[in-house]
């Protein structure tokens, strides 16, 4: 128990230097875009004095490390700024845009899950037989399809040749629950697909390992169905690899969001960061990148704090 | 076995796109950029094998010069990780130390960034070009590239034969180049090899956000993202390059698969 806090709290600790580390780089990221952002933003036929006083907004004509503490200052109240295209604030504009993608990432995440671990043993328990090949090679494919690919040719299928599903556009759940489930049936499967591939493949690979060891044969010898040494003896320990793996798998979704988001036209964050960087709105995209930076340092530090609950070895190290 | 066959699967999968993509450098049949407005959507077969485009250019010929796009820019991406990373790695692994330290706060806030996060960011600054592609992606992949160097050397550090070497009047360089780096080339060739495949998506996707190489290059990506828009009067634009990008990571998948079962041997059958 005393090992198990010591770890927590160390996992805690080590979080620190990485998010100020990160808070600083997506500071002098946007900082080291050529040109005067006050220029950038307001175009080349800007007054002398609307440029002064978007300067003086953006703190720009302080120094550059005092330029970054206010600015910290700021995002550690919860002030990101406003957005230079429409003028709503930024914090607000991520929260809104973050719900879409989280629901369709979660629900997403979860299926795999659900989907890849009983493959996964199922694979591993029949190794190298039929079974066993047909989910590899299944496996293996989807792991190749690229998310944005896979997305357009299930518009193309069930989108337009057979016209069940509606092809752009989403609306929220709060307004029409149906209507929203309609939308988004086509983002979650293509994600649920993609990541069950490489999902799968972990957990065979793992259970395989698991399987081999003495303390599953003896499990066997001491005469347990063959149901209840898979259930009990092997799922725990096979999945602890996998379950690392989950994080790794949020955080390439994060970033990877983007995509989907504009094969099916859905206004979530990867999209929000897209159209950003295409009007140069500064604010957004540093709230864009500190906001997803931060939720895939916490996703992995709960990975990380879940994972005595797999593997209780991991507190002593 | 399977690990022989796994991988000469994937080479040869390589090998055609890698062919695909040299034939490209010095002929294609026909202009991959000339457009030709009487030819517009053309449906595959005829003198336009795979079909034309919404400006009538035609498909394959510019599938072939995508490759080599592709191609250029994961070879160049994985390259500069790689050394970087291996750079890094031996000194971070070797020396260890506040060098050890400040490089490994600096690679874990660089990897808080999920991978095409930060080349998206970078791109910011650098502009959607070819060059700022490379060095953006070559950035956000180094650190994984340093952190199994690092892991590799470390382990490697305590055992005999690096004391051996020490011991028979060897310099630190020449103990690192002659006995830490050979052992190092089996997980970095691994993981160069999975990187490959995932400068090939990320780049592919950073051109299909209309991110990446500019138009009118063609890339795989880029082509994705315009057959978007007409792909209910041409579906053929959609299919083909998500083929072509599909082929190469299922490629790329089963050489490392391949790959690894050679250099470990324990997990053969995994």
């Amino acid at each position: 128990m005393k090992s198990l806090i010591a770890y927590i709290f160390r996992r805690l600790l080590w979080t620190l230097p990485t998010l100020l580390l990160v808070a600083i780089m997506v500071f002098f990221l946007v900082r080291l875009v050529p040109g005067d952002p006050a220029q950038l933003i307001l175009g080349d036929q800007a007054s002398v004095e609307d440029l002064a006083a978007l300067r003086a907004r953006l703190g720009l004509d302080h120094s550059i490390p005092a330029q970054f503490l206010t600015w910290l200052g700021d995002v550690l109240q919860g002030d990101l700024g406003y957005s230079i295209t429409n003028g709503q604030p930024v914090a607000q504009l991520l929260l809104d845009r973050f719900q879409v993608s989280a629901v369709i990432v979660l629900t997403a995440v979860t299926l795999a899950i659900l989907i890849a671990v009983p493959l996964g043993m199922l694979a591993a328990w029949k190794q190298n037989r039929a079974t066993d090949l047909t989910v590899v090679v299944l496996a293996t494919l989807l792991m190749s399809v690229p998310s944005f690919w896979l997305g357009l040719m299930f518009l193309l299928t069930f989108g337009l040749t057979l016209g069940w599903l509606p092809v752009v556009g989403f609306v929220p759940f709060s307004t029409d629950f149906g209507a929203a489930l309609a939308y988004v049936v086509m983002p979650v499967a293509t994600l649920t697909l993609v990541e069950m591939g490489v999902l799968t493949r972990m957990m065979r690979a793992s259970a395989i390992e698991v399987l081999r060891l003495e303390y599953v044969t003896h499990a066997r010898a001491k005469g347990l169905s063959e149901r209840r040494v898979l259930l009990r003896h092997v799922l725990p320990n096979a999945f602890a690899p996998t379950w690392t793996m989950i994080g790794l798998v949020l955080g390439g979704l994060l970033g990877g969001i983007a995509v989907l988001e504009t094969v099916f036209t859905i206004p979530g964050l990867g999209r929000l960061m897209v159209e950003s960087i295409f009007q140069r709105d500064y604010p957004v995209i540093q709230g864009c990148l500190l906001f997803t930076a931060v939720i895939y340092v916490i996703v992995n530090l709960i990975v990380d704090l879940c994972y005595p609950l797999f593997d209780p070895r991991v507190t002593a190290r | 076995m399977k690990g022989r066959l796994n991988f000469l699967i994937g080479a040869a999968l390589l090998l055609v796109i890698l062919v695909m993509a040299l034939t490209a450098t010095v002929w294609t049949p026909f202009d991959p950029l000339a457009l030709d407005l009487r030819a517009r959507f053309l449906p595959p077969g005829g003198a336009h094998l795979l079909g034309t485009d919404e400006f009538g250019r035609d498909v394959l010929s510019r599938l072939m010069s995508g490759a080599t796009q592709s191609l250029t820019v994961a070879a160049f991406t994985v390259g500069f990780a790689t050394l970087f990373g291996t750079l890094l790695g031996l000194f971070s692994g070797y020396v260890g130390g506040t060098l050890d330290r400040i490089l490994m706060v600096i690679s874990d806030a660089v990897l808080a960034f999920p991978g095409t996060l930060l080349a998206l960011a970078l791109l910011v600054v650098m502009g959607p070009n070819v060059y700022g592609i490379v060095l953006a992606l070559g950035i956000a992949y180094t650190p994984s590239m340093l952190r199994i160097v690092r892991g590799t050397v470390m382990s490697l550090r305590e055992r005999e034969f690096i004391e051996a070497s020490h011991v028979i009047g060897n310099s630190e360089w020449a103990t690192m180049l002659r006995h830490v780096l050979p052992n190092c080339i089996a997980p970095i060739t691994v993981l160069a090899t999975s990187m490959f495949g995932w400068v090939i998506l990320a780049e592919s996707g950073l051109s299909f956000l209309g991110l990446g190489v500019p138009p009118p290059q063609p890339t795989w990506g880029n082509m994705l993202s315009t057959a978007r828009d007409h792909i209910d009067r041409a579906v053929w634009l959609g299919i083909f390059p998500g083929l072509c990008i599909s082929a190469t990571l299922l490629g790329v998948i089963l050489l490392g698969d391949g790959l690894r079962d050679r250099f470990d041997p324990r997990t053969e059958n995994t």
